[in-house]
């Protein structure tokens, strides 16, 4: 008997990926294999602790013989397939689609997303100040969450996460249809009254800051967030036996912010309210 | 009646520098830390033989080692304990009874493979929510799960059955379903003969236990404890789960042998994805007793008696150690009463509001000569004290390791600079040990740790930069080359019985109901327990804006608030054999007739404690919290 169930031996599937030669072990995506590869694909819908639905498109490649673009983030690597990624297909079609993307959210507190412009010669204004946006007011409406919907790009991370994929708490969905479809607790009411119980792990994988920490938003707002003085420890949790890990990130010795590792064996990066919020204690200094 | 209340409990500050006062009737004062450690140093010196120290299940490895060293070295004692004490004393009691080891046997990564998971006496979902993901994993990969508790929680709704016991009977239902497995031929013959002993007497123990006389005494319909009963014996792999459902009773130890002989009646232990999981409160209670904090043990769980073991120390500590039990917690406090414990070093715990019967608690820690606390608020403990240490939180302004419910042990870093003249303990410990003759000197935690690693070898392989690359390692770890399986007691599967070691014991355990009994003037068993967003007795968890927290509540199922005429946010009088205390009613469709709920999380508004009993088990010394009985009264004139 061995000490842990080893599983079904994966095999390893060859293919190749823009000229060149990959074995990847047996359902990995094209995206695990990009990466491994070492290619920097842009994807905003993907998390490493998710399985993504694809909706956001900025991560298609072009599998040979397809009619359409593949997204890499979902698409199987198989044996013998052709995969081509930098190609003037790929290219225009994640510049369009950052184009829009870019002029109907605002993009401002997405990670990356300025690089990914230029690299791909986005153009975002050249659809005129009419382009659609939502222009809302963040919702503020409990201590600890703000919802800026204006930064929402519909791609159903925190649906997940809040659902069956982590969480199991169901309180995010979509709601409506078509152009009117967005992301929102029962009956799109305020937090407070939904089934929401402050996770926080919606946040943990909002790609865009659409979902953020109070402590944050606040601070954006005053001007004084500044992530290049902060720095980022991993600890252990204090609110119970089980041992989440938490990073603390510091701002002039204040804890500004508790997210954990994603490849914590026993967290996956997931909190609950005492360990993403119950730090306050700590600093209660006078 | 005015709608709502104010929901900010009440927020402490941080200690910023020491406190003495010459009298207990005078206000504190501040001092410097020299002035501060002269005086405790005078006063535990003036009690050595009556010294009881307090260590804390929240702090350090490190911290905890240092703290039963500085116990059984400085002082010369092995009355050392912390509120393991109040919580899962009784798991660590019965788990080493029956294995010779008292962790619990599985990993979190396992129930999410295993087929069958039993939830008893714990609201997981609540409590210990990150765990309860590993069992939502281990449901969505297809495993049944049951939960047994007199509530129909959270966890419950996730169950393929909720078996809603009566408060106390868990025994019962234990020997039942054993009685049920033995009599359905689907116990695991070959695994009871080969590393057991005493079935044929626990076999005749059980055999009153029929399903019917089990539905009488549990109120849990036969069928659905037959149904529980053969899913575990038929279950591949079988994870059973308890939480203080379990312990915090008066005879919380025999209540967790009862579960660990079904797991030794079905084989469910010792294998991957089969084991025994108590989960534990504190984010270092496993490590506090694993470090020697605990009364019975020196660090590495190893006994006292054993006279191979206090050489090994003795050597290494250049001491001399009782060869005797000290004192838990709870005879500490008897022995206050007494006046044959005279001065107490309380580190960073609460008794004054954590203890059952918290009045007596309090009453008893004014009787000593000396007491000081070391804490990082001023807490209702640290307000009875003669010096009051302001220490450092330890999980974010010190670097160490604390170990969690697997027994993974992990590192704990410093991310944030102690307010103040606040002092590490370790630091504080030391300096105490200096002005007491024991010149100790550890550069760091680190240093602490390489000590203890040389002085147990189930933590020897733990090297601070092994548990960074792997992200904490699970005891044992007796090599600094391999990791061993996540699950103990393997060994118990081993077709050689030299390997096999010793047989694990059937626990011949009887029922006990609690001890508190309702009757007609105290027609309603209270139980308590954790809300999602609080914990303990709050001191922590106050200070963040919860948008869940209602405050303190005694919630009720809807028969008996229509019963007693009361509706929701009515204040209502609750009264025990104990006490009483005022508070709001609260109606939850989990709970039924007689039964009623409280937390512990607001003792500054109602003081829940006042209710409870302190019926302590015998064994492990944890009091009765889970089972008072009380009375609800109408207020004609609204309170204040």
């Amino acid at each position: 008997m061995t000490a842990v169930p080893l599983g079904i031996p994966r095999r390893l599937v060859e293919f190749t990926l823009d000229g060149q030669d990959t074995r990847v072990p047996e359902g990995s995506t094209l995206l695990d294999a990009c990466r491994a590869a070492g290619k920097d694909v842009p994807t905003l819908c993907e998390g490493d602790t998710l399985t993504p639905k694809n909706t956001c498109r900025v991560c298609v490649v072009e599998v040979e013989g397809a009619r359409t673009l593949a997204p890499a983030c979902s698409r199987r690597a198989e044996p013998g397939m052709t995969v081509l990624t930098d190609t003037e297909r790929t290219r225009h079609s994640r510049k369009v689609v950052l184009e829009l993307l870019a002029s109907s959210v605002d993009m401002s507190t997405t990670p990356k997303v300025a690089g990914w412009l230029k690299e791909y010669d986005a153009k975002p204004d050249r659809f005129g100040p009419d382009a659609a946006r939502l222009n809302e007011e963040p919702r503020v409406d409990n201590d600890l969450y703000v919802r800026d919907y204006d930064k929402c790009i519909l791609c159903y991370k925190c649906v997940d996460a809040c659902g069956d994929q982590w969480q199991n708490t169901f309180a995010i969905s979509v709601v409506g249809r078509g152009f009117d479809a967005r992301i929102a607790v029962e009956h799109d009411g305020p937090l407070t009254d939904s089934a929401c119980v402050y996770c926080g792990n919606c946040i943990e994988v909002c790609p865009t800051g659409a979902l953020s920490f109070k402590s944050e938003f606040d601070m954006r707002a005053a001007g004084t967030w500044d992530e290049e003085r902060q720095t980022q420890t991993t600890t252990v949790c204090a609110y119970c036996g089980v041992g989440c890990n938490l990073t603390l990130h510091v701002q002039d010795n204040d804890i500004v912010k508790v997210t954990s590792p994603h490849d914590n064996p026993v967290t996956h990066g997931n909190l609950c309210i005492k360990g993403r919020f119950g730090y306050q204690h700590v600093q209660n200094r006078d | 009646m005015s709608g709502k209340r104010d929901r900010a409990p009440k927020t402490y500050t941080r200690l910023t520098h020491p406190l003495v006062r010459d009298s207990r009737d005078e206000p504190f004062r501040r001092a410097t830390w020299d002035e501060a450690l002269s005086r405790t140093a005078a006063g535990l010196r003036a009690a050595q033989g009556a010294f009881g120290m307090f260590s804390c299940a929240r702090a350090t490895n490190e911290m905890n080692y240092v703290a039963q060293k500085f116990a059984r070295v400085v002082m010369g004692t092995n009355n050392v304990d912390s509120c393991n004490r109040t919580c899962h004393a009784p798991s660590v009691a019965g788990l080493s009874a029956a294995f010779g080891s008292g962790g619990g046997t599985s990993s979190y990564e396992e129930v999410e493979h295993t087929d069958l998971i039993v939830m008893w006496g714990s609201n997981a979902r609540f409590a210990h929510p990150i765990f309860f993901q590993h069992v939502l994993r281990g449901i969505r990969n297809g495993a049944r799960m049951y939960a047994v508790d007199p509530r129909r929680t959270k966890t419950a709704e996730w169950a393929e059955s909720w078996l809603g016991l009566n408060v106390g009977t868990d025994i019962p239902m234990a020997h039942a379903i054993g009685r049920e497995i033995i009599h359905a031929g689907l116990a695991n013959r070959a695994f009871v003969e080969r590393a057991t002993s005493g079935f044929e007497e626990y076999k005749a123990l059980v055999e009153p236990w029929t399903l019917s006389l089990a539905e009488k005494v549990t109120g849990v319909p036969a069928a659905a404890i037959r149904e529980l009963a053969h899913d575990y014996a038929r279950a591949e792999r079988a994870q059973l789960c308890w939480t203080l459902g379990i312990t915090e009773h008066h005879n919380g130890t025999d209540n967790v042998r009862a579960l660990i002989n079904l797991s030794l009646l079905t084989g469910h232990v010792g294998r991957y994805g089969s084991g025994l999981q108590p989960l534990r409160g504190q984010n270092n209670v496993q490590g506090g007793g694993d470090m020697g904090a605990i009364p019975n043990r020196l660090p590495g769980f190893q006994d006292i008696l054993d006279p191979q073991s206090r050489l090994k120390f003795e050597t290494a500590w250049d001491t001399v150690i009782q060869p005797r039990y000290g004192l838990t917690l709870t005879e500490m406090f008897e022995a206050m009463e007494e006046g044959s414990l005279k001065a107490v070093y309380c580190i960073g715990e609460n008794p004054a509001q954590s203890e059952a019967d918290s009045e007596q608690a309090v009453r008893r820690m004014r009787a000593l000569d000396f007491f000081v606390v070391q804490d990082i608020f001023l807490t209702k403990t640290a307000e009875l004290a003669d010096v009051v240490l302001p220490a450092t939180a330890a999980w974010a302004e010190t670097d160490g390791t604390t170990t969690n419910s697997e027994r993974r042990v992990q590192r704990v870093r410093k991310a944030v600079r102690p307010p103040g003249e606040a002092r590490e303990d370790i630091d504080i410990l030391c300096d105490l040990a200096e002005r007491l003759g024991h010149d100790w000197k550890y550069a760091d935690a680190q240093a602490v740790w390489d000590e203890l690693r040389s002085v147990s070898p189930d933590h020897f392989g733990m090297t601070y930069d092994r548990l960074e690359s792997l992200q904490g390692i699970q005891w044992p770890c007796p090599s600094q080359e391999r990791i061993e399986p996540s699950y103990l007691h393997g060994r118990l599967w081993d077709a050689d019985p030299n390997r096999r070691g010793p047989l694990a014991p059937f626990g011949l355990v009887a029922h006990d109901p609690p001890v508190d009994l309702t009757d007609e003037a105290y027609p309603i068993r209270l139980t308590t327990g954790r809300r999602l967003d609080s914990y303990n007795t709050g001191v922590q968890s106050g200070s963040f804006a919860s948008p869940l927290r209602r405050g303190e509540y005694v919630e009720l199922c809807p028969e008996d608030a229509e019963r007693y005429g009361v509706v929701v946010g009515e204040q209502v009088r609750v009264s025990s054999r104990r006490g009483a205390v005022t508070a709001p009613v609260w109606v939850d469709t989990g709970l039924r007739p007689g039964l009623a709920f409280m937390t512990m999380h607001f003792p500054d508004e109602v003081d829940t404690n006042q209710l409870t009993i302190e019926a302590n088990c015998p064994i492990a010394g944890t009091a009765e919290f889970k089972a008072s009985a009380i009375r609800i009264d109408k207020l004609t004139v609204p309170a204040t």
